[in-house]
This record gives structure tokens, sequence and C-alpha cells, in this order.
């Protein structure tokens, strides 16, 4: 299990290098610079402000502060917003977006697995019909649209939520509603067809004959096993849900991370767009390899599967 | 009958001649196969038939595909004249979907959008079709150090967060049609690799690639003629799936302004267009594009599903 996990970290600090790199590489391939629009056409000045954010020195050299910023955690002052440095904008704009990414993924997970169980125990039945046309449509309806839809027929047509913002827990319904939708419907096809698979199994009739009742059977012995499918996708779906954040607060006008990433790219602040590329790729295989830790704890054969090379 | 009888002796007399007959014509061709042998393609395809919500979609697709080629040419109206006389007309016998802002014809715009889609999602698939049949093929088939070394690399791009590199991506391409393809396709050839890997190492130890060898066939004859063939089952699946992730994908970039450019229509644009606008009740802005992107990827969405049973009896859910 140590070699595992050493294996994966090293994976994950490999990823997060190539992502650092491929960023740096990107942003600095981009024609023109971030003073292009800018009033100062004074050489002087230009030159200066190059200096202060080392744009000046060569490649490498910037490569290596870029590094070291990454390593130390502060990524310098944003180029648009003089007096606010990248640290600032993270930590205003991350908590809220990471608010409404785990509220989401709590809700996706609770009533995907509830609606993914009943419509295994009814198999074929209505609930189950109900439930899967449900998955489908879910998953067919891309979140930007149904958050337009609700806005428009909840907020707007019947008054029922606040359209916008990100200040209650009233707000929060309709922008967690049109991100965990999706997650939702992933997460019920796929515990329904685990869970499908598990309740034919000899250890589930060995526990119906031992006279256990139905809720324990279900929640104890074949839950467990049928959520690791739902457990192996945990990681990429979270990748999913937080870019998600992004359209989403961008609906709703909630200041997250999303919001300051966008303006980013179209101001090309460099320091913002790689500082928040990185953090935020960073936590999602930081993510992702969390994820890998657990299921290397809960499922037991992973080892053997990951000996052979067919990962 | 049979049983009835068993315990009491008949006699030869008492047996009847009206209870027999001679059995008819089928006889002569008892021990032949009567049911046509079907291809495995065949056999699919009579599956999927079955499949009443594959179908529809499918049905779907096909309708799409035609308004996508023809519904722009036989609209009056073009993409991008503006009619300002017109502008915010509800639906209406001339323009049927309604107008926008600066009197578009929604109707027009909508399959325009649809071409966009249809041509993202396509191009998508195919190009990660090819880089994923290469690469997961040759890994495959080499097995050992080769494959161990092109799964790291695979295992590593597999970690990136998609939209993110491909937000990176367009930022520095600049927003068009082909660098969204690009985009995808950087990081989503990932996925179709690991599936033709998987398959080509399942195969490739089966008797007949051990005869094709035996006869002196090439590696490039090997994985072309005899492991590709057996594994597009599950590459077609991978594909139709791939297609609304595509579709969303660019939907989801115009939508942040990131894809294709103002006056031209692709559905994202247009629900992102529509987002202002909805206070002042033009309905029919958002409806049908978000219609049917929604009814696009729901298609694609229950075709993979019906052609994964269909293809893969045996992964049946």
């Amino acid at each position: 299990m140590a070699k595992y996990i050493i294996k994966r970290f090293l994976m994950m600090i490999a990823t997060i290098l190539i992502i650092a790199t491929l960023t740096f590489a990107l942003m600095h391939t981009i024609p023109g610079s971030p003073f292009d629009d800018e009033r100062t056409s004074n050489p002087t000045i230009q030159a200066n402000l190059e200096k202060f954010y080392k744009l000046d020195e060569p490649m490498h050299i910037q490569y290596l502060y870029y590094l070291k910023s990454i390593v130390t955690f502060d990524f310098g002052p944003s180029i648009k917003k003089p007096n606010e440095s990248v640290n600032e904008l993270l930590a205003r704009g991350f908590p809220i977006s990471f608010e409404l990414g785990m509220v989401t993924i709590l809700v996706a997970l609770l009533s995907g697995v509830t609606l993914g169980t009943f419509a295994a125990l009814r198999h074929n039945g209505i609930i189950d019909y109900t439930a899967m046309t449900f998955a489908v449509v879910g998953i067919s309806v891309p979140n930007f649209v149904l958050a337009t839809l609700l806005i428009q027929q909840i907020a707007v047509n019947l008054e029922w939520l606040p359209p916008a913002t990100w200040s209650s827990p009233l707000h929060m319904i309709l922008p967690t509603l049109a991100l965990a939708t999706g997650p939702t419907a992933i997460i019920a096809r796929l515990t329904r067809s685990s869970m499908l698979e598990v309740l034919t199994q000899d250890y589930i009739k060995m526990a119906r004959a031992k006279g256990l009742s139905p809720v324990r059977i279900v929640v104890r012995h074949a839950l467990r096993n049928a959520l690791m499918p739902v457990v192996t996708i945990m990681g990429t779906m979270l990748a999913g849900i937080l870019t998600g954040t992004f359209v989403i607060e961008r609906i709703f006008a909630i200041p997250g991370m999303g919001k300051y990433f966008v303006e980013s790219i179209n101001n090309r602040d460099y320091p913002v767009i790689m500082g928040s590329t990185v953090f935020y790729s960073a936590f999602l295989v930081f993510m992702l390899f969390l994820v890998d830790i657990v299921y290397g704890f809960l499922d037991p054969r992973i080892k053997l599967h990951r000996k052979e090379g067919d990962a | 009958m049979t049983n009835s009888t068993t315990t009491k002796i008949v006699s030869p007399q008492s047996v009847k001649d009206e209870w027999f007959r001679p059995k008819q014509k089928e006889q002569g061709r008892a021990e032949s196969v009567v049911r046509p042998s079907l291809s495995y393609w065949k056999d699919a395809w009579r599956r999927l038939r079955k499949n009443k919500l594959a179908m529809v979609g499918l049905a779907f697709l096909i309708f799409l595909l035609f308004m996508a080629i023809f519904g722009p040419i036989l609209s009056p109206y073009s993409v991008t004249g503006t009619d300002y006389p017109n502008q915010n007309k509800a639906p209406s016998l001339a323009h049927w979907f309604g107008t926008d802002e600066a009197g578009r014809d929604v109707f027009t715009r909508t399959w325009y959008g649809a071409r966009i889609s249809l041509f993202v999602g396509v191009m998508a698939a195919l190009i990660d079709f090819f880089i994923g049949i290469i690469y997961g093929g040759f890994s495959g088939y080499k097995g050992g150090r080769t494959d161990a070394i092109m799964m790291r690399v695979i295992e590593v791009l597999y970690g990136l967060p998609h939209l993110l590199v491909v937000i990176l991506l367009m930022v520095v391409m600049g927003p068009s049609l082909t660098t969204i393809i690009v985009a995808l396709t950087v990081t989503g050839w990932v996925g179709m690799a690991r599936i033709v890997r998987g398959q080509v190492l399942q195969i490739k130890n089966y008797e007949f690639v051990t005869a094709s060898k035996s006869f002196g066939a090439k590696t490039s004859r090997i994985i072309g003629k005899n492991l590709l063939p057996n594994t597009m089952g599950p590459i077609i699946v991978q594909m139709t799936l791939t297609v609304p992730g595509a579709i969303f994908a660019e939907a989801f970039l115009s939508f942040l302004g990131l894809g294709v450019a103002a006056p031209f229509a692709s559905w994202g644009v247009m629900t992102n267009d529509a987002l202002p606008v909805i206070l002042s009740g033009h309905w029919w802005r958002l409806f049908f594009p978000a219609f049917f992107i929604s009814l696009t990827m729901f298609a694609f969405n229950v075709l993979g599903d019906g052609l994964q049973d269909a293809l893969d009896p045996k992964l049946r859910r």
C-alpha cells in the first residue's frame, strides 16, 4: 500500500509540473503583452512595468521564478488590479466556489445514490423507469441551459426563489440544482447498474437466508460494494463540477473563482491566469489522488490489478 | 398421453392409424440451419432495432443532419442577415422560431447551430478515433516496457482537468472552430486510446492472431486486419458517446464567449445571447437552442447506450 501511495504521489507531482509548464508555455506564446491596450505609451513606464513583473528577464529565468512562486505558493500581484495579489483573489473567490462545489457534490451523491438504489430495487418497475428517464434527461441537458431555464421559470416567472447571487441558503438552491442535476444523473445510473449486479451475488442471498431485514441488507451489505464504481468516477466528476462552477457563477452572478478566471483570461492577466490554473489543477489532481487512495483502501484487489499493468 | 399409457399394455391392434400423421415438409431440413446466419453487424442491427429509444434517437439525428444541411438553404433568411424593423418577433408564419434583437431569423440560426454542433462533435470523435487507435493499438500490441511507458503518459494526461486545458488553448489560439476541435482532441483522445489498448490486449493472444503471425504477417497488418476489426464494437460506442461531450464543450465555450463569434450562430452563443433578455419574456430566444441542444445530446446518449447493448451483448445491463 505504501508503495502504491508513493507511486501515485509522484504521478501527482508530475501531472502538476506538466500543467504548470504547459500553462507557462501557452501564456508566453500568446501574441501581445498584457500592457498593449494600456494608456502607458511611455517606453520607460513600460520597461519599469515589465521589470516589476519580471517580464524583461529571459524565458528560463522567468520559468524558474514561476516554479518558485508555485512552491512557495505566492503568485505575486495581479497585472490588471495592481493593488491586489493573486493570493488575495484566490482567497476571496475560491471559498465560494469550493462551497458551491461541495454542496453540489453532496446533493448529487445523496440524491444520485438514493435514486439509483431504489431504481435497482424496483428493477423494471415504475420507479426504475422514472428514475432512468430522469437520468437520461439529466445527462442530456447542459448545466448552463438548465441554469438559464431555472432562472426564467422559477425565479422570474414564478418568483419562488431569488435569481442570482450567493448570499443566503435560499440563494443557493437554484445554482446547486443547476450544477447538481448532471452528476446526480450519472451517479444514479452507475449506482443502479452496479447495484443490480451486486444484488444477484451469493453473499446477498446468504444475508437474506440469515433473515436480515431488507433495509439492513441493502445499506450494510449491498451498498458498500455497489458504491465502488461511484468512488472511481468521483475524481473526474469533481473536475467537471468545478469547471462547471465557472459558467454557473457567471449566470448567477456569484463572486467565485470562475468570475476572476474568465475575467483574467479576457484581460490577459498572466499572474492570475497562471496562478488560478495551477491552483485549480493542483486541487483537482490532489482530489484524484485522494480518491485513488481511498479506493485502494476500500478495495484490496486494486493492488493486484495495478501490478498487471492494466490501469 | 404417454404418461397414462406406460402402466397398461397396449396391444398393437388398439393403436389407431389416425393417431399418426406424416410430418410435413420441414422434416427434410431438420438438420440444416433454419435461421439465416447473421454476421456480427447484422445481429447488432437486429438488437439495436428492438431498442425503441435508440431508434428514436437515431431518427432524430437523421432529421437533424438533414435540417443542418438543408435548413439554412431552404430558409429565405440568411444566418447573419439583420432586419431591424422585425426585431424580437415572436414565432409566426414568417419566422417559425421568431427573431432575435437584430431581427435575425432564429429558425435559420438554429439549423446553422446544428451544423456547427454536429461538425464539432463528429470531427472531434473522428480525430480522437484516429489518434486513439494508433496510440492505443500500438501500446497494447507491443506490450511490455513500451506499453508501460505509453500508459504512464496517458495516466498523467488523464489527470489533467479537461476543460481547463481547453480554455487555456482557446485563449492562446483565439476563438475559432478549428481551435475548438484542436483543443477538444488534445485531451480527448486519451479515453479512446485506453479503450483500444484494453481491447487489443485482450484479443492479441487469440489463436487467429498467432496463426497470422506464423504466416509472417507484418505488425501493421496484424493490427489493421486482425485486431482493429474485432475491437470495433466498443470503439463505435465510445465515438457515439464522444460526440455529445464535444457538442457540450463547444456550447459551453461559446457560452463563455470563447467559441464561435457573434454574428454567426452556435447553440451555445444563442443561449448566451438569450440570457440578458430572459426578463423581457422573449422565451423563443432561449427555448429553441436549449431544446435542440438537449435533444441532440439526448439522442446521442440513448443511441450510444443502445449501441453498447447491441454491440456488446456480454456487457448487457
